[in-house]
């Protein structure tokens, strides 16, 4: 199970080999996921309001593709994370959970500031 | 070889001394950590409460899970009050009577609510909005509030005007300075925000205070001191703080505007730090001392002293910066503005979405950015870098800011 499992309302982040398993209700950010699950490498210091842009994450295909489109502000913040950005740069305070995204897997970058 | 501290005690269990704590774990530091703090709460985000909770209350945004602090071996004492330090015995006294021994003390004791002096005004109909208890208390008469008066025109009174304005209650601020968030803003800012509140249907009241209230069956009449009268089922002081000194001060550390600290966020006693709001601390950016009172002050100041305490001494110089959202629009500010900076205006204020950039002479020490997320992000690495920045040339759209970097 584990890695292939892909219960309701769970999500995966991974980081350094090791993945951590969240349950993220329907509505709920995945920066919430990762804070109320005490997962270290998502600062998250403005609370989600894209302020900090710590809670920076590469969303895993094929879920990136089901997120829907980014805001400017969040396009605008990520243009300035403290890791590379890539296309599948994220924040987790902007990915809020749907039934489409169950099982997400999320990767976290070397660091958030 | 510097000695290990074995026993830190945090007092203050706010953004800065949960970060404290938090960081001296992820440092491997192996002795005991225990976090005090009056609030009777799992510790909570402070900056969503003038925000999205009034509007969508539930549980407060934790700042970590109860069990983190379980799994990381930080003993956590909600709802306790610290009533003395004993420097000579290195020890903290709890109201509760217990004693607990420290190595290292860090105050992370905050600050609160400044209290006016407005005569007549009483506790049935004033509210505050700093802790959870506040907002609670808010949200147990917000139902029948058509009226309010907030008492501050800085950020908090502000982003609650924004919120109440949203859910139909009709909002005057009284603001005694002659603009809004005159001690964190650029005129230029003060003067655009004045005007989007206005348009947004809120009674600014510049230069203006509450002479005297009244309480009126339920309801508050307010008098001001430019004339006007106003009726209002609530009135909520958010004019300040004053930082929570008076421990150090019994202890007999030094204090002036919050405790006194060097560069390495040390007190007068080298056993003792002090981090986050309650800290004054010497400044790299500006002439002198500063006290701030913003989420990434609080936890770059935990950072550092979590780090000298696991041996890696650096002194604090981290950036400063503080968000704002205001109804719609975002704020977001990068370094410290003082009086007399000369100001440049990149973007067209009346599209909404601009920066102030704020210089000392030839150095860029501040900008402010409405709806410019990208102007900001730029900016903070701009002024932690000192790079050498043309004032006329940041005010030309055509200018990329990148290629400044």
């Amino acid at each position: 199970m584990g890695e292939f499992s892909l219960a309701k309302g769970h999500i995966y982040i991974a980081r350094d080999g090791s993945r951590a398993e969240c349950e993220l209700p329907a509505g709920t950010s995945v920066m919430l996921g990762a804070l109320t699950n005490g997962v270290e490498g998502i600062l998250a210091e403005c609370g989600g309001a894209a302020m900090c842009a710590t809670c920076h994450v590469y969303v895993q295909a094929p879920f990136d593709s089901r997120l829907p489109e980014m805001g400017e502000v969040e396009n605008e913040m990520l243009d300035a994370v403290a890791s590379e950005r890539r296309t599948e740069s994220r924040l987790g305070c902007q990915i809020v959970m749907t039934d489409s995204l169950d099982g997400l897997v999320v990767r976290l970058p070397d660091r958030q500031n | 070889m510097v000695e290990m501290p074995g026993r830190i005690v945090i007092l203050g269990a706010g953004h800065a001394g949960v970060e404290c704590a938090t960081a001296l774990r992820a440092r491997k530091f192996g002795g005991t950590v225990d976090l005090v703090g009056d609030d009777p709460h799992l510790p909570y985000q402070r900056p969503p409460l003038s925000k999205d909770y009034i509007k969508r209350p539930g549980d407060p945004l934790p700042l970590k899970p109860k069990q983190f602090f379980a799994d990381n071996r930080i003993t956590l004492r909600p709802g306790q009050r610290a009533a003395g330090i004993d420097r000579k015995r290195r020890q903290v006294r709890l109201e509760s009577g217990e004693a607990l021994p420290y190595d290292h003390l860090v105050l992370a004791t905050g600050a609160r609510n400044r209290r006016l002096h407005i005569p007549g005004i009483n506790d049935g109909t004033a509210f505050e909005l700093r802790t959870l208890a506040d907002a609670d208390r808010i949200l147990g008469s917000i139902r029948d509030w058509r009226q309010v008066a907030i008492v501050g025109g800085g950020f908090v009174g502000l982003e609650a005007a924004a919120l109440l304005t949203t859910m139909g209650i009709a909002v005057h601020v009284i603001e005694t300075a002659p603009r809004l968030m005159q001690r964190t803003a650029s005129p230029t800012l003060s003067s655009w925000f004045a005007e989007w509140h206005r348009e947004n249907g809120t009674a600014v009241h510049l230069d203006t205070q509450v002479a005297a209230v009244e309480q009126e069956a339920a309801r508050v009449v307010a008098r001001l001191t430019d004339g006007n009268r106003l009726v209002a089922d609530a009135a909520i002081v958010a004019a300040g703080v004053l930082p929570n000194v008076e421990l150090a001060a019994a202890a007999g550390l030094a204090v002036g505007n919050g405790i006194v600290v060097d560069a390495n966020l040390l007190t007068s006693d080298p056993a003792i730090s002090a981090i986050g709001d309650c800290a004054n601390f010497p400044s790299s950016r500006l002439p002198g001392r500063a006290r701030l009172e913003s989420v990434q002050n609080a936890a770059d100041q935990a950072r550092t002293v979590a780090a000298r305490l696991t041996g890696e001494t650096k002194p604090y110089d981290a950036l400063p910066w503080f968000w704002s959202i205001q109804g719609g629009v975002r704020l977001q500010i990068a370094g410290l503005s003082k009086p007399g900076l000369s100001e440049v205006v990149r973007g067209d204020p009346d599209s909404g979405r601009f920066s102030v950039f704020l210089f000392d002479g030839e150095r860029l020490t501040a900008v402010e950015s409405v709806n410019a997320a990208a102007d900001h992000m730029i900016a903070r690495r701009l002024i932690a870098e000192r790079r050498k920045v043309e004032p006329a040339g940041v005010g030309d759209l055509s200018l990329d800011l990148k290629s400044l970097l």
